[in-house]
């Protein structure tokens, strides 16, 4: 039976995850059953767009075995800005060059987290919380604390275009936006790179010993700093789509969602120190963060402990893994 | 270590510090001379300061042994509502002075051991578990804001005996009382862990956790002290912030978190450890309100200050970072030899 599933199936991260989605989603069914829907699967799949993506950037960061928590105020920055340019210069501009600024200017003020981190050699962790506040501190200072409901309408289009809509028997309404195709597209370029090139290989390798990776000859500046460009440019991706998909861009939005995020990259069993992280397991920590907090009071939890389950379940799923590592390591010892 | 106090004190972090300090002072003077300089300005900011600088006290203290703690703001915000609710539940504004100060004293108390259990959580998550720092903080901050809210269900507790506005806004001998809580505090910390061996250990863990090990240091009780103790600096600061407020709230204060990391790596603390001196945040804490202070009377909105101190500190970790990894490279040096 155990021959199935993979060496060390069942002590991974991403089944306990998995279980805990099922048990959630079970428990949910029980106690209503209108949550086993369409409805529901739509409604979870729209919110986890700009989650996803955001997700599929921090764990590329942890990968490397560093930390950004400025890529919400990189996704607001270039959200807003983009959307001012658009609006001043040509407001009819097509939704996709729109979103190529938006990119552009992700992976800019990524470039300057990595010139930080790879050129100076800076803690990871204490750049970014540093530049989180410059990005912010300049966007509301310099170019606008207004929030602007009057977007492009060829951005308004694109949150309209969908997938799949249409009325379930029981008359309720779903919808799939094509924003879900970006956040398809996103995993499948970072698989690809993590997976089938040497840069993804580097990246895992810096993860785990930097100087390691460093003696076997892979340039580990050069890789540090594509790592904060490319999240960079998923932030700027999933800022536009956010602005896109709430019509407005509000650039008091996204900044303090960076903690539920690395929450659900950890969940997902990446590691903080580096050199371990899977797409599977962001995705399903994703799913169980948007899960939490949409639907936590159909399991019978107010939604004020929403706060106190995101940080159980932090604590416990990464405490067992890490639990299991140190005990692992004193027998050996 | 002994290495560092022998080299020059030009070189120092603490030596720049009071460089920054003092420029920034004299700058804020020169800007607007009639305000910056009046008593009515020093003693407001004498007020504003102790709450975030006993933050950045307990994220020093972290700091030092390699950590970082995230949970410094949620466990503040966490005492300071059960202390709220137990002000709220069992005294009232028409009670006698010493009924309510009895209800006082014993609301500190609860806020204080909760302010101990929550460090001591870290502690055992970071010990006992083996969590990484960042993630133990992280989770358990969310869990301690949590509690706070759904205690609250989000909204301020308010409604206390006139005594609890003493603690942030009354003054002792002409000085104001969260400052001499400050002095106070800073120069315990700073006897902590010059002049004790619990201090030593600390640095000794942070320079180096596996010499430390081999020197027979018990590191998991020492790091659970040291959680215990960032937790009731914390909780202080919690009870500062609800008397100045007069109110507790579950997200009071959370721009401190980036403030008190900010303050104590400007301040020369190690953040990979090992590396700290108290007067160098205490120099810090001071350059950052006479900055935040001046920029205030110049009309500067909060955001650019943000900016500022972020800025602020990645210029001083460019300028700091080439000291640590001299530092580091010492103290790895002895293991690979042997």
């Amino acid at each position: 039976m155990k021959n199935w599933f993979p060496k060390g199936f069942f002590s991974r991260n991403e089944t306990l995850v998995a279980v805990v989605i099922i048990g959630f989603c079970i428990i949910a069914t029980i106690s209503d059953p209108l949550f086993f829907s369409v409805t529901t699967l739509s409604d979870l799949l729209r919110a986890s767009i700009v989650m996803g993506i955001l997700a599929v950037a921090v764990m590329l960061v942890l990968v490397s075995g560093g930390i950004d928590v400025s890529f919400t105020a990189i996704a607001v920055f270039a959200m807003y800005s983009s959307t001012l340019i658009a609006l001043s210069i040509w407001p009819e501009m097509p939704w996709y060059i729109i979103f190529a600024i938006s990119i552009s200017i992700g992976a800019a003020l990524g470039a300057i987290n990595g010139i930080l981190i790879a050129g100076f050699g800076l803690p990871t962790l204490i750049v970014t919380l540093g530049t989180l506040s410059i990005f912010r501190g300049f966007l509301l200072t310099f170019i606008g604390s207004e929030r602007i409901s009057a977007l492009p309408p060829e951005m308004r289009e694109f949150s309209r275009m969908m997938i799949a809509r249409g009325t379930t028997e029981s008359g309720n309404f779903y919808s799939l936006p094509w924003a879900f195709a970006a956040l398809i597209l996103v995993i499948a370029l970072t698989w690809f790179i993590l997976q089938k090139t040497m840069l993804g290989r580097a990246i895992f390798a810096i993860g785990g010993s930097h100087e390691s990776a460093r003696r076997i000859g892979i340039n580990v500046k050069a890789t540090q700093f594509f790592i904060y460009v490319y999240v960079g440019m998923l932030a700027g991706l999933a800022g536009i789509i956010f602005g896109s998909m709430g019509r407005m861009a509000d650039p008091f939005s996204l900044v303090g969602w960076e903690l539920s995020v690395i929450a659900a990259v950890v969940l997902g069993g990446a590691r903080l120190i580096g050199g371990y992280g899977t797409l599977t397991g962001t995705l399903l920590g994703v799913a169980l963060i948007v899960l939490v907090q949409n639907s936590l009071i159909v399991i019978g939890i107010p939604s004020t402990w929403q706060s106190v389950t995101i940080g159980v379940l932090i604590l416990v799923g990464t405490g067992l893994p890490a639990y299991q590592a140190k005990r692992a390591a004193a027998k050996s010892a | 270590m002994k290495n560092h106090n022998n080299s020059n004190i030009l070189e120092s972090p603490e030596f720049r510090m009071a460089i920054i300090a003092i420029s920034v002072f004299v700058l804020m003077s020169l800007l607007s001379p009639e305000r910056f300089l009046s008593s009515q300005n020093i003693i407001s900011m004498a007020f504003q300061f102790p709450e975030f600088a006993i933050l950045a006290l307990a994220m020093t203290i972290v700091m030092l042994t390699g950590g970082i703690d995230l949970s410094v703001v949620g466990i503040s915000n966490f005492t300071a509502v059960v202390a709220a609710i137990i002000l709220t539940q069992f005294a009232s504004p028409d009670m006698s002075l010493q009924a309510s100060i009895l209800w006082y004293g014993g609301a500190i108390f609860a806020a204080l051991i909760l302010g101990a259990v929550c460090g001591y959580t870290n502690g055992i998550l970071v010990a006992y578990l083996g969590l990484p720092p960042i993630l133990a903080t992280l989770g358990s901050g969310l869990v301690f804001t949590g509690f706070a809210v759904a205690l609250t269900g989000g909204s301020a507790v308010m409604g206390f005996p006139e005594v609890v506005a003493w603690l942030g806004n009354e003054r002792l001998l002409g000085i104001p009382v969260p400052l001499i809580i400050f002095i106070v505090l800073a120069f315990g910390l700073h006897i902590l862990l010059s002049r004790t061996s619990f201090g030593l250990k600390i640095t000794m863990y942070g320079a180096n956790p596996l010499a430390a090990f081999f020197a027979a240091i018990d590191i998991n009780r020492m790091l659970i002290k040291v959680y215990v103790v960032s937790g009731m600096l914390s909780a202080i600061a919690g009870l500062v912030i609800m008397s100045r407020a007069n109110s507790a709230k579950a997200d009071y204060g959370s721009s401190y978190l980036l403030l008190a990391i900010l303050i104590a790596v400007l301040g020369g603390v190690n953040p990979y450890g090992g590396y700290g001196k108290i007067i160098g945040v205490v120099l810090a804490v001071l350059s950052m309100q006479f900055l935040s202070s001046g920029l205030n009377m110049l009309q500067v909105s909060n955001f650019a200050r943000e900016l500022i101190w972020g800025s602020l500190l990645i210029i001083v970790m460019i300028i700091n970072s080439t000291n640590w990894i001299k530092q580091k490279k010492n103290a790895i040096k002895p293991i690979k030899s042997s």
